[in-house]
């Protein structure tokens, strides 16, 4: 059953200055979710919490699997990815950064080879594979994270400023990979941008925020 | 200058022919550096992987105490330790004094805070969002640190290169506990120091070629794993 997140009255605060403020979401119809606001509103924040990366100060993040409430547990933060705007990378092949999050969960070596040229094909760095992923351009690594993520087939992907630090080129790639995994309908998505065409372009659901709060549609 | 080189002559003819009382005090140097790396880096490296990952009331001290004893003076060392070992000494129903043992302890207790210092400083380098990029992808607290370690691999073997090159070039500690006595305790740099004093130079600038081309091969290992760290970060 798929799961579906809902958020109420989170509040957080980082050395006493407010960064969220009575932020309530829920995340229950399928397709992609557009978090819009400018820079150092809260988005990254939000969806930190949303992914179970950090705890609120006050408010509560819950999963539902059906009318069921999910544990805030391993197996469900597994169900759930977040791509953070800096990737993060392995000092080691693209391949095997592809693959982490298969091997951490004891997946068979050869599934795990299928998987990670099936997901490295799907954001055209196939060619890359065994290149080291910190040599990759700014561009590909993201290209490469969005892979990573996908790869471990999350039910719900958090992308966090996917197009942030890239290119005009890459930017449209990465674009065009969302909009692909949006069709493909296998993970709900919800993306942060602060920009609008962007988020048009992308989004079935368009979020604003400003100021630390989610406003009213 | 002829003495001098009468003596590389002589030690080139010892290390080409083979000769065994010096290929035994090459194997015991081997055994006891290569005994005190395994303890040290057992032991170093979980407390410098600790240090590096965790805030804990004490760290700052530990740190600060591992630091200082990088550069402890081998003689002091063996002075404690000899206290620690001699027949009147806490230690001493152990009956560990002049024998490799002492030795291998030695030389523990001086690479111990090398691989320690060094694996916390490889550590702390890594870019804390490799800890967040691996919980995104749902590991384990366990495998998050793994994959810190993973990042740090350079570092590490480093770290414990460089231990490895302290312990087999120390002499003043292994001398007071090992005491230099023939086919039992001696290693490399004691019998140089004693041929030294004899003024039998064949036997000394032999083992301080053999030194010095281990020191050398350690230190190009050092460097191609430190250029490689590089090369790939670039």
């Amino acid at each position: 059953m798929s799961l579906k997140l809902i958020t109420s009255h989170i509040y957080k605060s980082y050395d006493g200055k407010p960064v969220l403020r009575d932020c309530s979401f829920s995340l229950e119809k399928s397709g992609t979710y557009v978090l819009m606001g400018p820079n150092g509103c809260g988005k990254s924040t939000f969806l930190r919490i949303c992914a179970l990366l950090e705890e609120p100060d006050r408010g509560e993040v819950n999963y539902f699997s059906g009318n069921a409430l999910l544990k805030k547990n391993i197996e469900l933060k597994r169900r759930v990815t977040l791509l953070l705007p800096r990737v993060g990378v392995f000092n080691t092949s693209s391949f095997k950064n592809v693959a982490y999050g298969l091997l951490i969960r004891g997946m068979r070596v050869k599934e795990v080879r299928d998987k990670v040229g099936s997901a490295l094909e799907f954001v055209g760095l196939m060619h890359k594979k065994n290149q080291n992923a910190l040599t990759l351009s700014s561009g590909e690594t993201q290209r490469m994270g969005i892979a990573r993520a996908l790869v471990i087939e999350p039910e719900i992907i958090f992308l966090d400023e996917p197009t942030a630090f890239v290119d005009e080129e890459n930017k449209e790639i990465i674009e065009d990979i969302i909009l692909r995994l949006k069709k493909s309908g296998t993970s709900l998505v919800i993306i942060t941008t602060h920009d609008r065409i962007q988020a048009e372009k992308l989004g079935d659901w368009l979020l604003l925020m400003k100021d630390g709060r989610i406003l009213p549609p | 200058m002829d003495s001098i080189i009468q003596g590389f002559k002589e030690a080139f003819s010892l290390i080409l022919n083979l000769d065994q009382e010096l290929f035994a005090i090459i194997l015991l140097s081997l055994k006891v550096s290569g005994t005190a790396l395994i303890i040290a880096s057992a032991t170093g490296f979980p407390l410098g992987t600790l240090t590096g990952l965790k805030k804990f009331p004490g760290r700052g001290l530990i740190i600060s105490l591992l630091n200082t004893f990088m550069g402890l003076p081998p003689v002091v060392v063996g002075l404690f330790l000899y206290l620690l070992l001699s027949r009147s000494g806490p230690l001493g129903f152990l009956v560990l004094l002049y024998s490799p043992v002492a030795m291998i302890i030695a030389q523990s207790v001086l690479a111990f805070p090398i691989v320690a210092a060094l694996s916390h400083s490889a550590i702390i380098k890594v870019d804390p969002i490799i800890r967040q990029a691996s919980r995104t992808l749902g590991a384990k607290p366990l495998q998050v640190t793994v994959a810190v370690v993973k990042e740090a691999r350079y570092g590490i073997m480093s770290a414990v290169i460089a231990a490895l090159g302290r312990a087999m070039a120390e002499v003043g500690a292994v001398l007071i506990v090992g005491g230099n006595i023939a086919g039992f305790t001696r290693v490399m740099t004691t019998t140089i120091a004693l041929e030294t004093d004899k003024g039998n130079f064949e036997l000394a600038l032999a083992l301080g070629i053999i030194l010095l081309m281990i020191s050398f091969v350690i230190n190009m290992v050092l460097y191609v794993i430190q250029k490689k760290g590089v090369v790939q970060a670039e």
